[in-house]
């Protein structure tokens, strides 16, 4: 079956006019599942259209890789943890980069037999030609970056390699320099009118500069990096859509990458931190550890001790982090949530906008347990509410909850907003042992007069708790 | 620098102003410690004891010669005389009571910190000796009442009968007020509390009594902002004493805990509401070193008024001599700290710290009381963060509309140059590009937080749209090529089925 020019650029506004209504639907909880149904509907349109289309050669060889393909996609989402979402979610990325990157080369490579063969070419011919070239060499760049970087984040979020934001001298300078010899060669490619050697180099630095970029990002600001590659696919499937004149490419590509970048600058602006430092990469990365301040003595608690207060509670609040995540915790989180509330004590939990790896981690997480979700609340809903609270769980959070941002301005994270927690009568901290967060910054709420420290593995903490109660 | 640990000298007094475990903790910060011999005796610490902990045991003459004095009780005339001059004390002092003696230690130099100065702040929460020996004579107040009580405190019923359980009035919801309630309560009496401040209303409901309401709507606040009661009015005055006095005639036991600072203690309970209670009746006045809060309390003194006994010890504290000396000690330890940051074994008296500069009495040859007052009621620095919030609101709009125009501005440039030079095919892509930012933009601006990850999720998977390209590339008859699409299908087709699924299987998880 074969569709005329027209049908298939009908089929492609109709799938684009999808996604849209896709991402639409994925904003509000209520329209979510529909929104994704929009997606699936709108990317099998597309996909029949293309494969029906008359220029499209092979179609059975298609279908068996896609069918190959859609079976390790099922399976990798099918058995993937909760937990290991954020990684998940990267090495994808890192597909589409890749899928950018290849589809850029053979772009070029097909350019190379048709337009460059021909020797008589007009001016106007000439400027297609040169934009054309532009758009192979931003495509193959943008597709790069984002496939050794999301590899990065990934080995990252796994542990695989150091978390820890990898400190190269000059690494502004080098990052600069990258750009700016990869600008170059873009000219020198685009007045030859290509050359192989020098789209393989720039796709060589490319790849390095990815690397570089994200390993140079602590991993407590994975979050935004994953937006932001997911933002970096976006632009990278746009570029090829201009390679191929597909405005369904485009549209989607653009779709994307305008969505990605919102939301890591939403993600930004929950961290003080500012959009432009993170996607020149490395930033939150001028931390100074301070441990010679003395900020007095923690006090520990036991798990009975924390069942007794929360039995004297009225209202609690949970506030989770990466460590809730690590330790597994939530299931049991749960468990202790609906025992308390069978007493009628009133209990929420409080979501700090970057808590954990991958934005609103820790809603799926929660989510996952079967926590209504309308007791998750976000910062600015719950803030408020800390100061008539009894007892405040902190499971596994640390920078999110650190009074410092708040209080002191000469803190690494001064003007983060934080869950003021240090607010509510008395604060349990669950934790594995004194060190420092993710930000490499003290913690002053543990060393609070109304703060006690539970040491040890979260879930276990946890069940005790619930045994106790 | 030496700090000397002198025998307490005041008639009844058991305590001592340190103890082995935190003479440890006072030399790890760079002292010398010294204790006068036998001075810990009467707290159940043995010379032996301190010596293990690796302070030197020497005779009264060489303590008081220590160029630091950690003491319990204001020192008398002649202590302060048997000082070096230009030494530094920490004790009790009650600098309003004691002019003579703040005189005595200006004219040697002395450095005084008085430990009842202690500001009502979080920070200093672990140096407010107050509190900590408020803790113990509010406990102490409830064993004493019970031991001159003829009866069980828990209600019982037995084969041989039943016996109510008996009823408990606090007065004064302070420290030892609500140590006192909880002592009272875990030992099964009832136990009924009032304060004149009404937000203390739920601290003594969580010590499990009850708390006592007044008809009476005091105008102001009742909160001093310094973390203690003030004076009340005249009317409120009445209202309270008619409330004490209907109480009288029920309940079994009294335990006042009323004062004012640096005013004599007000007197609550009368001798006609004395007269009312039951016969076998306590009172227990921990006023009663301040005049007592009762009219028949004797400081010092058990009275029997009709056989209502009045409890007026003064000394609760210094009978649970350990406890309260330990716990003193590490009131001192943690001053010690505060004054020795670099822990190099120097006090540093630094003004600007408000603890220090509140708790300082005598400065060098210069009396330093009364403090300039400090207000440490969490009302107005609430009120203060307000504010900066409001302000930092405001900042925000302008900067970003501002920001905004300007990137308008910039897009519009390089779009009007992009359209100057290139073809009209490439301007018409170009422009969907554009109007799709635009798009993507405004649908993702209101995102619900809890649905960044399915919605990044969701984005990813529509990414996967790249397979288009490398479905239109396959059919190319350059075998390179097609191997390269066909790689980019594999791959893009992971990213899509994976991506729809993971969120599917993210939002199934959401319910309400």
């Amino acid at each position: 079956m074969e569709f005329s020019q027209g049908l298939i650029s009908a089929a492609y506004i109709l799938a684009a006019l999808l996604f849209i209504f896709s991402l639409s639907g994925l904003s509000k909880q209520q329209t979510a599942e529909t929104g994704n149904w929009y997606g699936i509907v709108g990317m099998s349109i597309a996909l029949i259209a293309t494969i029906a289309d008359p220029r499209v050669d092979n179609v059975w060889i298609i279908l068996v890789t896609m069918l190959i393909g859609a079976a390790i996609g099922l399976k990798l989402a099918k058995k993937v943890e909760m937990t290991q979402m954020p990684e998940l979610v990267a090495i994808l990325h890192s597909f589409v980069g890749l899928a950018a990157v290849l589809v850029g080369f053979n772009s070029y490579f097909e350019m190379d037999h048709s337009a460059m063969a021909n020797i008589t070419i007009t001016a106007s011919q000439q400027m297609a030609t040169n934009i054309h070239l532009v758009e192979v060499f931003l495509g193959v760049f943008i597709g790069a970056v984002t496939f050794t970087g999301s590899i990065v984040a990934f080995a990252k979020l796994r542990g695989i390699i150091n978390s820890a934001a990898l400190m190269l001298p000059h690494r502004h300078k080098l990052n600069l320099a990258a750009g700016v010899i990869s600008f170059i060669l873009m000219v020198l490619f685009v007045q030859q009118g290509g050359g192989d050697n020098l789209l393989y180099l720039m796709a060589l630095i490319a790849f390095v500069f990815g690397w570089h970029l994200v390993a140079s990002i602590g991993g407590a600001d994975m979050p935004v990096v994953v937006s932001m590659l997911n933002s970096y696919s976006g632009w990278a499937a746009a570029a090829a859509g201009f390679m191929l004149n597909n405005d369904l490419l485009i549209v989607t590509g653009a779709l994307v990458g305008s969505s990605g970048a919102i939301l890591s600058y939403i993600m930004c602006k929950a961290m003080n931190r500012s959009f432009i430092s993170v996607i020149a990469g490395g930033f939150g990365t001028d931390v100074v550890i301070d441990t010679d301040t003395d900020y007095g003595d923690h006090v520990e608690i036991n798990a009975e001790a924390v069942a007794d207060m929360l039995n004297g509670a009225k209202s609690v609040i949970i506030t989770p982090g990466y460590g809730m995540a690590v330790a597994q915790a939530q299931y049991p989180v749960y468990e202790m949530t609906q025992a308390l509330k069978a007493k009628g004590i009133d209990v929420r939990f409080a979501i700090h906008p970057v808590a954990g790896r991958l934005p609103g981690h820790m809603n799926v997480l929660l989510a996952e347990a079967k926590v209504p979700y309308d007791i998750v609340l976000g910062m600015e809903e719950i803030n408020e509410d800390f100061a008539e609270t009894d007892v405040v769980l902190v499971i596994g959070a640390n920078d999110t909850v650190n009074p410092a941002a708040a209080e002191d301005p000469t803190s690494p994270i001064a003007g983060m907003p934080v869950l003021e927690v240090w607010h509510a009568k008395n604060v349990v901290v669950f934790k594995r042992s004194m060190a420092a967060g993710y930000a490499g910054v003290q913690n002053p709420l543990f060393f609070k007069d109304n703060t006690q420290m539970l040491f040890g593995d979260a879930k276990d903490s946890v069940e005790e708790i619930f045994k106790a109660l | 620098m030496i700090i000397g640990i002198p025998k307490e000298t005041l008639l009844g007094e058991n305590r001592v102003a340190s103890a082995p475990t935190a003479v440890a903790d006072l030399l790890k910060l760079g002292f010398e410690v010294q204790v006068q011999k036998g001075c810990g005796t009467k707290a159940s610490f043995t010379d032996q004891e301190f010596i293990e902990a690796g302070v030197s045991v020497v005779t009264k003459k060489n303590v008081w010669q220590s160029d630091i004095i950690f003491k319990v009780n204001p020192p008398s005339i002649d202590e302060v005389e048997s000082m070096k001059d230009g030494a530094k004390l920490i004790s009790f002092i009650a600098p309003a009571q004691n002019a003579d003696i703040l005189t005595a230690l200006k004219d040697k130099s002395i450095t005084t910190l008085a430990m009842e100065m202690v500001p009502r702040m979080t920070r200093s929460q672990s140096m407010d000796a107050l509190s900590s020996m408020a803790n113990i004579a509010g406990y102490r107040a409830v064993i004493e009442a019970t031991h001159h009580f003829g009866r069980f405190l828990t209600g019982q019923i037995t084969a041989a009968g039943k016996m109510p359980p008996a009823k408990v009035m606090i007065i004064g919801a302070g420290v030892a007020g609500l140590a006192a309630i909880g002592t009272a309560s875990s030992l099964g009496a009832i136990v009924r509390a009032f304060d004149t401040r009404p937000e203390v209303k739920e601290q003594i409901e969580s010590m499990g009594a009850e708390f006592l309401e007044l008809d009476y709507e005091e105008p102001e606040d009742t909160g001093s902002g310094d973390g203690y009661a003030k004076e009340m009015s005249k009317a409120f005055i009445d209202a309270e004493m008619a409330l004490f006095a209907e109480q009288a005639k029920d309940v079994d036991i009294i335990i006042t805990t009323a004062m004012i600072p640096g005013k004599p203690a007000p007197k609550l309970i009368t001798t006609a509401m004395v007269e009312s209670m039951k016969t076998g009746s306590i009172v227990v006045d921990l006023a009663a070193a301040g005049g007592g809060n009762c009219e028949l309390t004797q400081a010092g003194k058990v009275v029997n008024a009709n056989g209502v006994k009045i409890i007026g010890y003064t000394d609760l504290v210094s009978r649970l001599p350990n406890q309260s000396s330990q716990l003193y000690a590490n009131n001192l330890v943690s001053l010690a700290k505060l004054l020795c940051k670099e822990k190099n074994g120097l006090f540093n008296i630094d003004f600007d710290d408000v603890v220090i500069r509140n708790m300082t009495v005598v400065k060098d040859n210069e009396i330093t009381f009364p403090p300039p007052p400090i207000q440490v009621s969490a009302a107005p620095a609430k009120a203060k963060a307000d504010t900066k919030q409001a302000v930092e609101v405001k900042q925000e709009q302008p900067m970003s509309s501002g920001k905004k125009h300007a990137f308008m501005a910039a897009g519009a440039l390089l779009f009007a140059w992009v359209a100057s030079v290139a073809p009209a095919d490439f301007l018409s892509h170009f422009t969907v590009f554009v109007l799709a930012c635009v798009i993507g933009y405004n649908v993702v601006w209101n995102v619900s937080h809890s649905l960044h990850t399915p919605l990044m999720s969701v984005t990813n998977a529509i990414s996967g749209i790249i397979v288009v390209g490398a479905i239109l590339q396959v059919g190319n008859s350059n075998p390179l090529i097609q191997v390269l699409a066909g790689v980019a299908i594999l791959i893009a087709t992971i990213n899509i089925v994976g991506g729809f699924v993971v969120t599917k299987r993210m939002l199934k998880m959401f319910r309400k």
